[in-house]
């Protein structure tokens, strides 16, 4: 077990160190110029000059690729062109948004999804499986920012259980900012837990058509005793990785939901960087990305191998 | 009162009868083999006792387990018969188990499912159970899990689940069939001594009569559902009445008569070779070790030789074929055909290669659902610089179908409307049709049915005759290999230990496995001698 997640490490400190370099090189050959874009076109040849010393632009490629790389290992992200504040902490601030609010999200669709998927196997082409595959469909079909205006509609216009939108920050308390993000979480999760359902009802399906669930039930097992004692946790390995990809997803593809209910997040600051062209900023920003799912999928590893025995010893 | 009693079950599934008016009975310590080809609703029958029968199944008649009708008990009752009252082993032990729960786990189950005892007790019962099917704790750690054993022992714990609560009645649905004779051996005698020894009744399924004949005291033979003769052991032996159990018995016992040949011109040349698989490193810096999956191999196949070449799963018999068609590069030695090497400068050799063609065990997997036949049978022209078209292909196609006994329009078929025999003759023609110098026949005959494969082993004779055919014939059923083989390599562990005259090495082996082998093979009654 330690030798496999020995290995799955380095797999990750070499994605990571060649995700690095790509990100940079791909900023690198992307036209404007910074310096120029901040001055205006009026600007001077030498006040140019100066602010690309000050921005740290004037080195060689392979200088600013270590000092980015050596600045980002001490948590030093560099300056923002636009603000002149530290990237760290506005990466900082936006994350204490966009990081809570993934996980509420992904631990809502779990919640949905599992025992949804789970019901809908055991009642196969019944009335039960039919209804839930029917809301999965309309789950996977409706986009994720109708589902938040008509919760917005709903629930904060009409019912006023809750704000319409805006971040109340943490210093007020746990409750209120997790009750803040409830809406949003709720409009991520929605499509998707459909999704996660439907890949945890198929993977399920597959599994009790094994072998050793004929087994189980030849020992005595009742049909639902078989399926939560044997078929579950089988069915977990193909479930684990989508839910790893709807982790990463979450933590930055959530743009239009941070927008419909105007929150700090990750997702608007990426896009207000890349309108301003903020180069340092879009940069950091993807390298943590990156960095975020890399370190995702390393964990989905890792969960792997505790619901299957076969990948410990197999390394 | 007999332990379980069917009496004219009857069985259909969404309406298609499976099972007409099936009898039969079992006392306690009787064994009572259940016997056919495939589709007979042997295994039917057996999930029906057990009420573990597919959804849209209709059952009619009586099951009494006991004096106690099983069809109309309901589910929750059957649950708890399940597992206590009978006990089930299934065909394939490498999917019979849970592959992410440990073995002392999935055998306890059995026991606490059924609140037999406190989990202390239980913990020594599984122990004690384990031991008695050959895995002591010791050896064999309660955490071990399903994929750290053999096909044998994971056999082994699906007895042990089975028979954890000692059940007054043991199904076993092929137990064997998966397994290599030597394990077969075993593993059938730990389910005779488990009968003697629990005073339990064994309902046995299986398509081997060798088995059928050494084990049963009663056998029941079945097809297309119906029981069409049944009796005790040495009567029914004695005594055939119905002419499908004699059909049966014949075509298990098959012998084919090979035509002369009188080959000493050399055709494929083994020499010295070695084939290794890499292993995962053991450690970050430690050298990768490695597998030797052929050892040091040499022989020689004449021109219009029949070679047969017997071994255990996991000896080397597939590797050794993989290496001679030229699949995968040999790490020391040489295979030459025809006197010209089969791989050259770390490529398969083209000129070689098409004058090899291959016929494997599978007749569903091996061919592409959406080719018609015409299209599946031309395959190997690819191998040649000038295929032919036009009518000469047409022509082609036709002599080869008709030579294997299908009809020329056939050749606009799919697969899926094929039998599995059909399929295998399909195959065939397939390796024929670029008139080949060699063919290798990988367990070709493996899955089928006896009466199907007494057919091929004909149509196989015949072509002999015919065309002439020198062959390799990879298998791991002796009785096989003896009628169609002029001579036999045995395989151990990488290692060709013994080869001879087939006839030779069968009556007088040299080498202790292979002594071992012919010792493990079940073997088919003379039925002349017992009638006589």
């Amino acid at each position: 077990m330690l030798r496999y997640a020995l290995k799955r490490l380095i797999s990750l400190m070499i994605s990571l160190a060649v995700a690095s370099v790509v990100i940079f090189a791909v900023i690198e050959v992307a036209p404007g110029d910074p310096a120029s874009f901040m001055l205006g076109v009026n600007a001077q040849e030498d006040t140019l000059a100066a602010l690309r010393a000050e921005l740290g632009l004037d080195g060689s490629k392979l200088e600013r690729y270590f000092n980015w790389v050596s600045g980002m290992l001490v948590g030093d992200f560099g300056t923002s062109y636009t603000y002149r504040t530290p990237v760290s902490q506005m990466i900082a601030d936006r994350m204490w948004v966009s990081l809570p609010l993934a996980l509420y999200a992904l631990t809502l669709s779990t919640l949905i999804a599992f025992p949804a998927g789970i019901y809908a196997a055991a009642r196969r082409g019944k009335p039960g499986d039919l209804t839930v595959m029917g809301a999965t469909q309309l789950g996977i079909a409706v986009p994720n920012f109708w589902f938040a205006m008509m919760l917005v509609l709903i629930f904060a216009i009409n019912l006023r259980w809750f704000n319409a939108g805006g971040f109340a920050g943490w210093d007020q308390g746990l409750w209120t900012g997790l009750h803040s993000l409830t809406l949003p979480a709720i409009a991520l999760a929605l499509p998707q837990a459909a999704i996660l359902a439907r890949v945890m009802r198929s993977s399920l399906l597959d599994i009790l058509g094994e072998d050793f669930m004929r087994t189980a039930r030849a020992k005595g097992l009742s049909r639902r005793q078989a399926l939560w004692r044997h078929g579950v946790r089988n069915a977990l390995i193909p479930v684990l990785t989508i839910i790893g990809l709807q982790f990463s997803f979450l933590l930055a593809g959530s743009i239009i939901i941070e927008q419909v209910f105007y929150l700090p997040g990750l997702g608007r600051l990426v896009f207000q960087a890349i309108s301003a062209r903020d180069l340092i900023v879009v940069e950091s920003v993807v390298m943590l990305l990156v960095f975020a799912v890399i370190t995702v999928n390393f964990l989905v590893d890792l969960a792997y191998a505790a619901v299957d025995p076969r990948l410990r010893s197999r390394t | 009162m007999s332990l379980l009693e069917v009496e004219n079950l009857s069985l259909s599934i969404h309406g298609a009868p499976i099972l007409k008016k099936i009898n039969l009975s079992i006392d306690p310590g009787q064994i009572v083999a259940v016997t056919g080809e495939s589709g007979s609703g042997k295994s039917m029958t057996a999930l029906a006792v057990m009420q573990l029968l597919p959804n849209g199944a209709q059952t009619q008649g009586e099951i009494r387990l006991e004096g106690r009708d099983v069809l109309t008990t309901p589910e929750a009752e059957m649950c708890a018969l399940r597992g206590a009252a009978i006990g089930m082993v299934f065909q394939e032990p490498m999917t019979a188990l849970n592959p992410v729960k440990t073995i002392g786990d999935q055998v306890m189950e059995t026991i606490l499912i059924h609140k037999a005892m406190p989990a202390t007790q239980a913990l020594d019962r599984t122990k004690e159970v384990l031991r008695r099917v050959g895995l002591p704790p010791e050896r064999f750690p309660l955490s071990r899990y399903p994929h750290e054993l053999s096909g044998g022992q994971r056999q082994r714990v699906v007895i042990a689940m089975a028979i954890a609560l000692r059940p007054t009645l043991l199904i076993a649905d092929e137990p064997t069939t998966a397994l290599d004779v030597t394990t077969q051996a075993q593993i059938l005698d730990l389910l005779k001594g488990l009968v003697r020894e629990y005073g339990m009744g064994l309902l046995m399924i299986t398509h081997d009569l060798a088995v059928v004949a050494d084990m049963a005291d009663q056998i029941v033979v079945m097809r297309h559902g119906e029981v069409v003769e049944a009796g005790p052991t040495d009567d029914l032996l004695r005594n055939m009445q119905h002419p499908y159990t004699r059909m049966l018995f014949e075509a298990s016992g098959h012998q084919v008569a090979l035509p002369d040949t009188a080959g000493d011109r050399p055709l494929l040349e083994v020499t010295q070779v070695v084939r290794d698989y890499h292993l995962p490193r053991k450690g970050l810096f430690d050298k990768p070790g490695h597998h030797r999956a052929v050892d040091q191999v040499s022989f020689t196949l004449n021109r219009g030789e029949r070679l047969g070449l017997v071994g255990e799963s996991g000896c080397g018999k597939s590797t050794l074929t993989r290496a001679i068609l030229g699949l995968e590069e040999v790490q020391a030695g040489e295979i030459r055909l025809d006197g010209a090497p089969v791989f050259t400068g770390h490529k398969p050799n083209p000129a070689v290669r098409r004058k090899m063609q291959v016929v494997f065990q599978d007749p569903y997997g091996s061919f592409n659902p959406r080719h018609k036949v015409a299209r599946l049978i031309t395959e190997p022209f690819h191998l040649l610089d000038t295929p032919p078209t036009g009518t000469e292909r047409q022509d082609r196609i036709a002599e080869m179908l008709t030579a294997v006994g299908l009809s020329p329009n056939d050749a606009g078929k799919y697969i899926h409307e094929f039998s599995g025999g059909q399929r295998q003759r399909i195959a065939i023609a397939r390796a024929l049709i670029i008139r080949p110098e060699l063919i290798l026949f990988d367990e070709a005959v493996s899955a089928l049915d006896v009466s199907v494969r007494a057919q091929i082993l004909d149509l196989l004779a015949e072509l002999c005759a015919t065309y002439d055919l020198t062959y390799l014939f990879i298998s791991h059923d002796l009785s096989v290999v003896r009628t169609i083989t002029d001579r036999v390599m045995v395989m151990q562990a990488g290692k060709i230990v013994e080869q001879g005259e087939t006839e030779q090495v069968f009556t007088h082996p040299q080498h202790s496995y292979t002594r071992t082998l012919i010792d493990a093979a079940p073997v088919l009654p003379d039925i002349g001698a017992l009638a006589g």
